[in-house]
């Protein structure tokens, strides 16, 4: 099955443009705690998810808005969820980080690496009662040192489990880069385990369709787990407020609350030498540059894949991208005047 | 004296540590930027960022800490550590029983825990019951910025494995991070006294075990520990307007739990009531029950606890944790 890029594009640019208002939201104090949004890793959600059919599970992270959306769960269920209402997809008692969706067999943790096992027991369950469906699990870079999900690679792999296991991969562990937290290359970790494994360019939603397409095949096929390692970024860090964006997007909240505890530990009389010391103001500096990367727009996937779109249409694109717009916005009053309902 | 923050106090207490003793090093997810001012005094040796293998750093902490360093182990969550808690429950507390009483693992173990604010069932959980059921774990749970710097200085000192029970509603640090995200457009109910206040020059360490009644009362004894303390002398203040005499006892720690305090207290108001953020079932509340009744002490009791997995929706969790309202009302119960 050929992808279809209109269909791909309007998925990402309705997750993208939700996931701002749950942003504004959010800043508005209308949602309580953190918030983890998948902006930057649309594309990964939208080369797989449309390829899902009925009977395959999905075993999410803390970060699964975008694929609960691009399953089919109603947005206002989402939103009503994160405002923490009755009614919410979870009844407001799970939040972003704990969404479920039983009838499309969808399962989301706060936990790191939590989504492996779930995979695995989930491609069990299909292996054993709905021949030729499959799990697919979502994690990022950072689960990827977790014991549990190394551990279901291998029982995926010598139970020839149909799972596909996707990595979204940013190269940052909230504030700890992957150089300094992940060992090897994760796609000859993930063959070391005798699992086919694919990498692919997560920003391009043609691409990693492509991939996934073949993994699904070959999963479907009772061949066994695929491992698909996915190149993103987060526009956002890792949730919003991160604390290393922050240092721009607000330098005097972030001098006051987190460069000034380190300049009197820098300067502290006791602790240890200079030359310990600088490296260290180094390489908190060296993070905050790189964290850059992460909003850079070449790395954006939406507009990896809209020019060749404007190009092809224009007129089509604008009604496209309005015609979701509204929908989002409706969506969005509803949720609003819903919670004035109930005050 | 000096004044400070619920959080600068503990890594206050643990950078005198550190200057103290080169044994000491902090290791755990994001420790380099989440603690920056110890980061940049101790450096890349001594302050450590981990990878997210809970599993792995815990269970090289406890051996590390068995061949000669005393590591500071940071899981970032309390919930978190489940993922880990075998290098607690089978090794560090059994090593000092199972080597013969020749082998111990001086390991602190240092933890955020607790809710308020809003983060679902799954990052706000309290668990301290459930730590100190394990023998040969000494569980810490302070209320105040004096008390965390000190407990954290005994726990630094003590030579066998401390849990470390940082609350995040009167840690800013964690608050920030976790709660506001640097917002201000949502608030929490704070505690004053226990997210600021005032400290000793130098840090003193304070022993493990012993319980601080923060207020004397006549009629009931309120045993409660961490943001607890701070909800029932509220509560406290309430219903002494209405003549009522609460006192307040603090347990500071949960292993080794004050049974002398708690019994002296108990005995002399001949009611007890114990307000416990963690799960009421099979925990600290029933065992103060327990220390109570095989102490011969005839006393009334009730408990104000977490009876549920914590729901996301603020209103509804503000309800399901124990607050001012459910700890008056069950006093005037007791009393009644």
């Amino acid at each position: 099955m050929a992808p279809d890029a209109w269909m791909l594009y309007g998925l990402m640019y309705k997750s993208r443009v939700f996931e701002e208002a749950v942003r504004q939201i959010w800043q508005a104090g209308r949602i309580s705690g953190e918030m983890h949004l998948g902006l930057g890793e649309e594309a990964i959600a939208a080369g797989i998810i449309p390829q899902l059919v009925e009977g395959d599970a999905l075993a999410l992270d803390h970060r699964g808005t975008p694929a609960m959306l691009m399953r089919g769960v109603a947005p206002l269920a989402l939103l009503r969820e994160f405002m923490g209402s009755p009614d919410g997809l979870c009844a407001g008692m799970g939040g972003h980080m704990h969404l479920f969706a039983p009838e499309k067999l969808a399962a989301s943790s706060g936990i790191v690496g939590a989504a492996g096992p779930a995979a695995a027991g989930f491609g069990l369950a299909a292996q054993m009662l709905r021949p030729n469906c499959v799990s697919v699990a979502f994690f990022g870079d950072g689960a990827t040192s977790a014991g549990m999900l190394l551990e279901s690679f291998n029982l995926a792999v010598v139970w020839k489990l149909p799972v596909l296991f996707v990595c979204k991969d940013n190269d940052w562990a909230i504030t700890t880069p992957a150089e300094t937290a992940v060992g090897g290359n994760l796609l000859a970790r993930a063959r070391a385990f005798g699992m086919r494994a694919e990498e692919v360019d997560g920003r391009d939603a043609l691409a990693v369709w492509q991939a996934a397409s073949e993994a699904l095949r070959h999963a479907r096929a009772g061949n066994g787990p695929v491992f698909l390692w996915a190149h993103c970024i987060h526009l956002e860090g890792h949730f919003l407020g991160d604390g290393l964006l922050d240092m721009f997007r607000r330098p005097v909240y972030s001098l006051r609350k987190r460069v000034w505890p380190m300049v009197k530990g820098f300067f502290h009389p006791q602790g240890a030498a200079w030359g310990e010391r600088l490296a260290a103001a180094r390489q908190i500096v060296g993070q905050v540059l790189s964290i850059q990367n992460q909003t850079s727009p070449q790395g954006d996937p939406l507009l990896c894949l809209r020019p060749a779109l404007e190009r092809e249409n224009a007129r089509r694109l604008a009604d496209l991208e309005a015609s979701i717009r509204d929908e989002i916005q409706k969506v969005v009053s509803q949720a609003v005047a819903l919670e004035g309902n109930m005050a | 004296m000096r004044k400070m923050s619920f959080s600068e106090a503990i890594d206050d207490a643990l950078g005198q540590g550190m200057a103290a003793d080169p044994r000491v090093l902090l290791l755990g997810e994001d420790v380099q930027g989440l603690h920056g001012g110890l980061f940049l005094r101790f450096g890349r040796q001594r302050v450590r960022n981990t990878p997210i293998s809970e599993a792995a750093f815990l269970g090289a902490a406890v051996a590390a800490s068995m061949a000669g360093l005393r590591p500071v182990a940071e899981i970032m969550l309390v919930d978190f550590l489940a993922v880990a808690v075998d290098a607690l429950l089978n090794h560090a507390s059994k090593l000092e029983t199972f080597s013969g009483g020749r082998w111990q693992a001086p390991l602190v173990v240092r933890t955020a825990c607790g809710g308020g604010y809003g983060d679902g069932g799954q990052h706000e959980q309290s668990l301290w019951g459930w730590l100190a059921h394990i023998p040969g774990l000494s569980v810490v749970v302070p209320s105040t910025p004096a008390d965390a710097g000190g407990l954290m200085l005994a726990a630094l000192e003590l030579g066998s494995p401390v849990v470390f029970m940082e609350h995040k509603l009167i840690s800013s640090i964690w608050l920030d991070f976790l709660g506001s995200g640097g917002r201000d457009t949502v608030t929490f109910d704070v505690p004053p006294d226990g997210e600021h206040g005032r400290v000793p020059d130098r840090w003193q360490p304070i022993p493990l075990g012993q319980a601080l009644l923060r207020k004397k009362g006549s009629d009931v004894t309120i045993v409660t520990l961490g943001v607890g303390v701070h909800r029932a002398l509220q509560a406290s203040a309430e219903l002494e307007k209405q003549g009522l005499s609460a006192g307040v006892l603090d347990l500071r720690s949960v292993s080794p739990l004050d049974k002398a305090a708690v019994c002296q207290e108990v005995s002399r108001t001949g009611r007890l009531l114990v307000v416990d953020e963690d799960y009421e079932g099979f925990g600290l509340s029933g065992e103060l029950a327990a220390i109570v009744l095989e102490a011969g002490i005839s006393c009334k009791y009730a408990r104000v606890c977490t009876q549920t997995t914590i729901p996301f929706a603020r209103r509804l969790e503000d309800e399901t944790l124990p607050n001012v309202a459910r700890i008056g009302a069950a006093c005037r119960k007791l009393a009644g």
